[in-house]
């Protein structure tokens, strides 16, 4: 298989792994060079990582913004981002806690 | 709240957005204030398919106006004692703990959102790829320590899978530097298109190789688009193709008009 039929082969199948579907209108015949470029599962794992993108399942606790900041930190990379805020859960616990203390204050 | 959260790494943080405008599902567990049966609830339920009004609650980032959002599916999917299982399919900026809490009030019972989990962020979903922080973790450990890329291999998807839902246009080699340079498609570099490819909305620019170059926005139906000779197709937004990586022939053109 030459690289076009495994770079559109690479595009359809993860278009239709997610549940999409490529039609496709084809305007010109053209060819691509093996000499820049890659496949993009064949990158190297330095550039995986600079073109990368995580399915994270997300703890519950900290917020997606603090999750993002760990990722960063253990890849040791200078920028990465998230997409969509899961919040974290229970915002009144930390107030509820604060009730019983103060309740124990009382007593 | 737990589950589905895409994360771009580096240069993968500027598309990483487009995932944030798209379908999402959602696994929430409803506490209700009172028991309520079976035929009651499911009858309730009803009333949130199709389109419904929300006003994001106190605690959101966004401006607090009632706002129109589509419900396509929702699902009990459990029902035990005061608690109530949904799976939700819906547009995004719906507000789950609106739902929960609407729901009580027209059941007259009053409720809550106990526990949400999403399971579908557009592209992304609970499946094989999704990967806790440990197994990431794990991962670079190996990869550091002894030089071994396989588990890193499966926790890293190639940038390319966040933006699977957008049309597409892949364009030619000789193309590629230039808009990686930021220039705008213009018809010629043009390979084939999807044919949801549609004016004034978001495109993603690929190599014949599959790479993600760009987000772009078309600027012509994907009908027309595949008749035009000359002229600009697409206007360039997000470039994440380096420079250099293609050849610059438009450079080398430029150069030879100027020798002759």
């Amino acid at each position: 298989m030459g690289l076009i039929e495994k770079g559109l082969e690479f595009l359809d199948k993860i278009t239709e792994k997610a549940g999409y579907k490529n039609t496709w209108i084809k305007i010109r015949e053209a060819d691509t060079s093996p000499d820049y470029g890659t496949l993009p599962y064949a990158r190297r794992i330095e550039d995986l990582i600079q073109f990368g993108v995580i399915n994270l399942d997300k703890p519950p606790g900290p917020t997606s913004h603090e999750v993002v900041a760990w990722v960063k930190k253990m890849f040791n990379i200078s920028k990465a981002g998230h997409g969509g805020t899961l919040e974290p859960p229970f915002r009144g616990v930390g107030i509820s806690q604060g009730d019983w203390c103060s309740s124990c204050w009382i007593s | 709240m737990t589950g589905v959260l895409p994360v771009g790494l580096a240069n993968s943080t500027k598309v990483i957005g487009s995932v944030v405008h798209s379908i999402k599902e959602y696994i929430m567990l409803i506490q209700l204030h009172e028991y309520v049966s079976l035929s009651i609830l499911e009858k309730a339920l009803e009333n949130f398919k199709g389109k419904i009004y929300q006003k994001p609650p106190l605690r959101s980032s966004v401006k607090r106006t009632i706002r129109v959002r589509s419900v396509y599916e929702i699902e009990l999917l459990d029902h035990f004692d005061k608690y109530v299982l949904v799976r939700v399919l819906c547009d995004p900026g719906t507000y789950m703990r609106k739902i929960a809490h609407d729901l009580g009030l027209i059941l007259g019972v009053g409720a809550h959102m106990r526990e949400l989990r999403r399971t579908r962020t557009g592209p992304f979903r609970e499946d094989e790829s999704l990967v806790r922080l440990q197994t990431i973790s794990e991962a670079l450990y190996l990869w550091r320590t002894s030089g071994r890329d396989e588990l890193l291999r499966r926790v890293i998807l190639p940038v390319e899978v966040s933006i699977v839902h957008l049309p597409k246009i892949v364009i030619m080699d000789t193309a590629v530097d230039a808009i990686a340079h930021g220039a705008d498609l213009a018809a010629p570099g043009v390979v084939m298109l999807t044919n949801n490819v549609k004016a004034n909305s978001k495109v993603a620019l690929f190599t014949l190789k599959g790479e993600l170059v760009a987000l772009a926005k078309a600027l012509k139906e994907a009908e027309e688009i595949a008749k035009m000779e000359k002229g600009i197709v697409a206007k360039t937004n997000r470039v994440i193709m380096p420079r250099g990586i293609y050849p610059d022939v438009w450079k080398r053109r430029k150069k030879s008009i100027g020798v002759f």
